[in-house]
C-alpha cells in the first residue's frame, strides 16, 4: 500500500543521537488542554485549583471563549488556604458544592491540579475519591495534573485522559478504540472511512458524554491519533487493551498508514482498502500539491511546543518538499514515536526538551525559511526577518486525516506567501 | 478559596513584568515553574512588540524540587547575566517558587553580579498586577535614584506608563507637548522606554507628573520626601482635567498657564446640535479607578450624561471611588468579581457602558452600548493610530470614542418617526448596519456590540441566555404579581426596541408601586408621562 510513497529511508532518525536540554522552557503548561478539551466533553467541568496566575493563564489562553460561559473555572488557593491542610480540603468541599449546585447539568468534574496545588500537596486524588462517593451515581469526580512542573502543553490532555482509564468498566468486547480528542469533522471522517472498510465496533476516547461511555479488555486494540497520549498508551496497556503502533495521521502518507495498521488489525483485504481510500487519497494528494507549492525546497526549524513536532516534521519534508534542520519536541516517546522517526530521513537534529536561548541562536546560525513556534517567539523572530508559523494553530484546527491534509499544508505556507506579497518598502 | 472565571488582573509578578518590559537595559530573572512564559504572550501578541520581554524564568520542574532549585536559579541569574549584559536586574519569585521558599533576592546577593540587584517581594496570594507593577518602580526607583543637582531649565519626569498599559504610548506623546507649550522639558519618561541610568538621573527633574497612580504613586511618594520632587495629583484626562492639570503645573513651577486649545474639537462637538440627544443617556463606569474617576467627570460635565454608577477592581483606588460616587450621589462598587458587576448593569439598565474588555462583552450579551475605557483590554485597544486618552487630543479621541457606539441622533428620530415602516420597523434595529441588526431578537447572545450598536437601549430581558456557574438568584424586581393586557403589549411593540425595555421597566414599577396588577394602555401611557423628563 505504499507503493506511492517516497520508500523509507534507509536510515531513519530512530538512531539519531538525541539532543537533550535543560534550560529556560518557552512552552504552556497542561492547564491550557483544558481549552479544547471541555469543548470535546461536553458534560464535563474542569476545576483548576491553583493560583491567580493559573487563572490569568487560561483566560489568556482561552482568549475570546472566556466570554461563551464555558465550564471551566479556578479555585484560586487564597493566603489562609496556604496556612493548614484541613483547610483546605473543607474549602474545596465548600467550592465544589457551591458550582455543583450552579451547574446540575455537569456529570463528570476533574479537579485539575496546578503547581501551587501539587508544591502544598494537597491530596486532590484523595478528595475526587471522596467526592465521587457524595455525588454518585450524578457526577463522578476525577483528578489529575496539568502543573507546569509535571506536564507540557498537550500533556495536560494526557493526564486527562489517562485518569479516565482506569473507571472504565471492563468488557470482553472485541473492539477499536480511537484514541485522543480530534474536532468533530475529523472524528466522522475517520470513523466513516474505517466503517466502510467493515471495521467495528469504533468508540473514541474521550467520549462526548459519559453515559456514551464503554468497556476496555483484554480484547480492545487502540490507536492514537495524537502523539501526545503515552500515559493514556501506558494506562490503556495496563487494562489489557493492545496498542496499533503507526505513523500520525497527518498528510496523505501518515493517513494511509495509519488505516492500514488499523485494517491489518481487523483482517481488511488490500481491496477493500483500495477501493475506500483511493478517492480521498487522490483528493488529498491533489490538496497537498496545491497547497505545498511554495513549500518546495525550504527548510524547517521547530521549536518544542506539543509532541506534534515529529509527525508534522515527516509530513513537511516527504510530502511537501522541505527539509528539516532541527525538530524539538518537549518530550519524545520512543514506542509511539518509533514510526515517525523511522520514516524521517536523517539529517535534522532531534531536540528534547529546551533551552530556548541556546535554541534560539541555533535557529539564527540556520536562519531558515520557516519556524515553527510558540506565541511567545513568533514576533519577535519575524522582527528579526524570519517567517513564523505559530505552532498552538496546528492543535486548535482540524489537520488531520485526508480531507485536512491540503489544509495542513496551507498552514505553513500561508506565512512564506505572505512574505512574499508584503511589499512594504519605499517603491524605488 | 475564591472561585473564578475572568479576571481582571494578573498575579503581582505580570505587572514586575511589565515594568521590566517597559525598560531597556533591565533584566528580571523570575523564579517560576515551566508554563509561567505564558505571559510572555500578552505582551508579544496584545501590545504586539517586536522583542521577547527581558525575563529570564527558571523553569523548575517537578524533579528539581526534592534537590536544588536554588542552585537552578543562581545558575540563570549569571547566565541571564552574562547573556544580556543588563546595567541592573530585578529578581524575584512567581506564586508557585512563593510556597518552595527559596530567597531570590538573598541568593543573587550571594553571586556578586556586578550590577545592582533588586529584590522583589510580591505576595501572590493577597495582592495582584497593578500592585506588582508600582511596588517593583518604586523599588527600582528607591535602588536607583540619588538626590542631585536640578536642571538648569525647568523640566518634569512623567512617571507611571508601562507596557501593557491602556493608551500609554500615546499619553506620553500628548503630556510631554502640554509640558512643552509650557516651556517645561521632560527630564525622563519612567519606566516606558527608560534605562537604569535614566532612573538614575531622576532627581535632577523639578517635579513629577503621575500621569497614572496606580503604577506609580509609592514611587512618586518615595520621590517627594527623598528627593524633594513634588508630584502632580490631577490626572489630564478630559477638557476640565487638562486644564487644572496645566493649572496645577503653573502653580508648580511658577510658569504661566499656557494651553493650545485651537486643536481641541471636544467642547463644540458636545455644544452642537447633533449632541443634544446626548443629554441625560444613562452611564454606568467600571475599570481602573484612575480611568473611571476621569471619565465619570468627562461624562457628567463635558457630554452632559447622567452617570447611574461607577465602580472600580483594584481596591487600591477604592477610597478615591467611594469618594467620587458620593459626590455623583450613586453606589460604588468595589469588586474583582465580573458577576457582581453584571448584576449591577443588569439592575441599572443604563443605555451605555464604559468600562473593560469584560463590560464590553457584558454589554455584547445584554445588548448594551460600549465603549472601553480602561485595562484590561485585548489586542485592538492597541491600536496603530494616534489613539491618547490624556490632553487635547485625548478629549478628541474619547468624543469619538463614546459616541461611535449610539446611533447618530438624527437617525434616533428618523428610527422613531418611522417605526412602523418596513425599514425601520422595530426588529430592524439601527439602519446603517442593516439587516445583521434582525439578529438582535432571534439570538441576543450573538450580537457583536461593536457592530450593531443600536442607541440607547435600556437592557432587554434577555430571553434566558445560557448562563454559567454563577448565575445570579433571578431577582424579584416587583412584589406584585404584574400582567401585562394583550393590548398593552401589542402598544409597547410600537416603542422602538431600544427603549422597549426602559419602558416595560418603568411601567412596572409604576404598576406596581401603585398596587396596580394589571398594565392596560392608560397605565402604559401613565407611566410614561410620570417618567418624562
Amino acid at each position: 500500500m505504499t507503493e506511492r510513497f517516497a520508500p523509507p529511508p534507509a536510515r531513519g532518525c530512530s538512531t539519531t543521537p538525541v539532543l537533550k536540554e535543560r534550560g529556560q522552557h518557552e512552552v504552556f503548561c497542561g492547564l491550557t488542554g483544558i481549552i479544547w478539551l471541555h469543548r470535546k466533553m461536553q458534560d464535563a467541568f474542569f476545576l483548576v485549583i491553583g493560583s491567580r496566575t493559573c487563572a490569568h493563564l487560561l483566560q489568556s489562553a482561552a482568549g475570546v471563549m472566556i466570554f461563551a460561559e464555558p465550564r471551566f473555572a479556578t479555585a484560586i488557593l487564597e493566603e489562609t488556604d496556604l496556612a493548614g491542610m484541613a483547610d483546605a480540603q473543607k474549602e474545596l468541599d465548600r467550592v465544589v458544592h457551591e458550582l455543583l449546585e450552579r451547574r446540575p447539568d455537569i456529570r463528570q468534574l476533574f479537579l485539575v491540579g496546578s503547581c501551587p496545588s501539587e508544591v502544598i500537596k494537597l491530596d486532590l486524588a484523595n478528595a475526587a475519591e471522596r467526592m465521587s462517593a457524595e455525588f454518585a451515581p450524578r457526577v463522578r469526580v476525577l483528578s489529575y495534573s496539568g502543573s507546569g512542573i509535571e506536564t507540557t502543553f498537550t500533556q495536560g490532555e494526557d493526564a486527562c485522559l489517562a485518569a479516565m482509564v482506569p473507571v472504565l468498566p471492563a468488557s470482553d468486547e472485541r473492539q477499536l478504540l480511537l484514541v485522543g480528542a480530534l474536532p468533530d469533522v475529523v472524528e466522522e471522517q475517520a470513523v466513516g472511512l474505517l466503517e466502510a472498510m467493515g471495521v467495528g465496533p469504533i468508540r473514541v476516547l474521550p467520549a462526548p458524554v459519559r453515559n456514551a461511555e464503554y468497556g476496555v479488555g483484554p480484547n480492545t486494540v487502540y490507536a492514537l491519533t495524537q502523539p501526545f497520549l503515552t500515559d493514556t498508551h501506558e494506562a490503556l496497556s495496563r487494562r489489557g487493551a493492545r496498542h496499533l503502533p503507526a505513523p500520525f495521521p497527518f498528510g496523505e502518507e501518515g493517513t494511509t498508514a495509519w488505516l492500514w495498521a488499523v485494517a491489518q488489525e481487523f483482517g481488511v483485504d488490500a481491496e477493500t482498502f483500495a477501493r475506500v481510500t483511493e478517492k480521498p487519497r487522490a483528493r488529498a494528494r491533489k490538496a497537498i500539491a496545491q497547497a505545498s507549492e511554495n513549500l518546495r525546497g525550504k527548510s524547517v526549524f521547530f521549536f518544542p511546543d506539543s509532541q506534534l513536532e515529529l509527525p508534522l516534521a515527516r509530513f513537511l519534508t516527504r510530502e511537501c518538499g522541505m527539509h528539516a534542520i532541527e525538530v524539538g519536541a518537549p518530550f519524545i516517546h520512543r514506542a509511539v514515536m518509533g514510526p515517525e522517526l523511522d520514516l524521517l530521513a536523517e539529517g535534522p537534529v532531534i531536540a528534547e526538551g529546551q533551552d530556548v536561548d541556546r535554541q534560539l541562536d541555533r535557529a539564527r546560525a540556520a536562519r531558515p525559511d520557516l519556524v515553527v513556534c510558540g506565541l511567545g517567539l513568533a514576533n519577535p523572530l519575524e522582527a528579526e526577518g524570519m517567517t513564523t508559523k505559530w505552532a498552538i494553530e496546528l492543535v486548535f484546527t482540524p489537520v488531520h486525516f485526508y480531507e485536512q491534509a491540503g489544509d495542513l499544508a496551507g498552514l505553513f505556507s500561508r506565512p512564506l506567501r505572505r512574505r512574499g506579497l508584503l511589499k512594504l518598502e519605499a517603491a524605488e | 478559596m475564591k472561585l473564578t472565571v475572568w479576571t481582571y488582573e494578573g498575579p503581582p509578578h505580570v505587572g514586575a513584568m511589565r515594568v521590566a518590559t517597559a525598560m531597556k537595559g533591565l533584566h528580571y530573572v523570575l523564579h517560576a515553574p515551566q508554563g509561567d512564559t505564558y505571559a510572555d504572550l500578552l505582551f508579544t501578541m496584545i501590545e504586539r512588540r517586536n522583542h521577547r520581554p527581558p525575563v529570564t524564568y527558571t523553569t523548575f520542574q517537578a524533579r528539581d524540587l526534592g534537590s536544588d532549585t536554588a542552585g537552578l536559579f543562581k545558575t540563570a541569574c549569571i547566565e541571564a547575566h552574562d547573556r544580556y549584559q543588563p546595567e541592573a536586574m530585578i529578581v524575584g519569585a512567581s506564586c508557585t517558587a512563593e510556597l518552595i521558599q527559596d530567597d531570590p533576592g538573598g541568593l543573587a546577593e550571594t553571586l556578586g553580579l556586578p550590577v545592582p540587584v533588586i529584590a522583589l517581594e510580591l505576595p501572590s496570594y493577597q495582592r495582584k498586577e497593578n500592585f506588582g507593577a508600582d511596588e517593583t518602580f518604586f523599588q527600582i526607583v528607591k535602588a536607583l535614584a540619588r538626590p542631585m543637582e536640578r536642571t538648569p531649565n525647568v523640566t518634569a519626569n512623567l512617571i507611571g506608563p508601562t507596557a501593557l498599559g491602556f493608551r500609554h504610548r500615546d499619553d506620553i506623546t500628548e503630556v510631554t507637548r502640554l509640558l512643552a507649550d509650557m516651556g517645561i522639558g521632560v527630564n525622563v519618561v519612567a519606566p516606558y522606554g527608560a534605562r537604569p541610568a535614566c532612573i538614575k538621573a531622576m532627581g535632577a527633574a523639578h517635579f513629577n507628573v503621575l500621569m497614572y497612580p496606580e503604577t506609580a504613586e509609592t514611587a512618586a511618594r518615595w520621590m517627594e520626601r527623598e528627593l524633594g520632587q513634588p508630584f502632580t495629583k490631577v490626572v489630564p484626562i478630559g477638557v476640565g482635567a487638562t486644564r487644572d492639570f496645566v493649572a496645577e503645573v503653573a502653580a508648580i513651577t511658577g510658569r504661566n498657564v499656557i494651553l493650545d486649545e485651537s486643536r481641541l474639537r471636544l467642547p463644540w462637538y458636545s455644544e452642537s446640535v447633533d449632541s443634544t440627544y446626548l443629554t441625560g443617556k444613562r452611564v454606568f463606569l467600571f475599570g481602573d479607578g484612575t480611568h473611571v474617576a476621569a471619565c465619570a467627570r468627562i461624562a457628567r460635565d463635558e457630554m452632559g450624561f447622567e452617570v447611574v454608577g461607577m465602580g472600580c477592581y483594584n481596591r487600591e483606588q477604592a477610597r478615591t471611588i467611594r469618594a467620587l460616587a458620593k459626590d455623583f450621589g450613586v453606589e460604588p462598587l468595589i469588586t474583582d468579581d465580573y458577576l457582581e458587576v453584571e448584576r449591577r448593569i443588569e439592575e441599572l439598565a443604563p443605555e451605555l457602558i464604559l468600562g473593560t474588555q469584560m463590560e464590553r462583552h457584558i454589554g455584547k450579551r445584554l445588548g448594551i452600548p460600549c465603549a472601553v475605557i480602561s485595562a484590561p483590554v485585548h489586542v485592538q485597544d492597541f491600536p496603530a493610530r494616534y489613539a491618547p486618552q490624556m490632553g487635547i487630543e485625548g478629549a478628541n479621541v474619547i468624543f469619538d470614542t463614546w459616541v461611535h457606539p449610539l446611533v447618530m441622533g438624527l437617525e434616533e428620530h428618523l428610527l422613531t418617526m418611522f417605526r412602523e415602516d418596513f425599514e425601520f420597523h422595530d426588529e430592524a434595529g439601527a439602519s446603517h448596519h442593516g439587516h445583521k441588526a434582525k439578529l438582535r431578537d432571534i439570538e441576543p447572545a450573538a450580537i457583536d456590540a461593536d457592530t450593531v450598536a443600536p442607541d440607547g437601549g435600556s437592557a432587554p430581558a434577555p430571553s434566558a441566555p445560557p448562563r454559567g456557574i454563577s448565575e445570579p438568584e433571578k431577582q424579584g424586581t416587583s412584589s406584585i404579581e404584574v400582567v401585562w393586557l394583550p393590548c398593552a403589549e401589542k402598544e409597547l411593540k410600537k416603542i422602538p426596541f431600544f427603549v422597549r425595555g426602559k419602558a416595560r421597566r418603568n411601567t412596572e414599577n409604576y404598576a406596581s408601586e401603585r398596587g396596580v396588577n394589571r398594565i392596560s394602555v392608560d397605565t402604559l401611557y401613565e407611566a410614561k408621562a410620570h417618567y418624562a423628563r
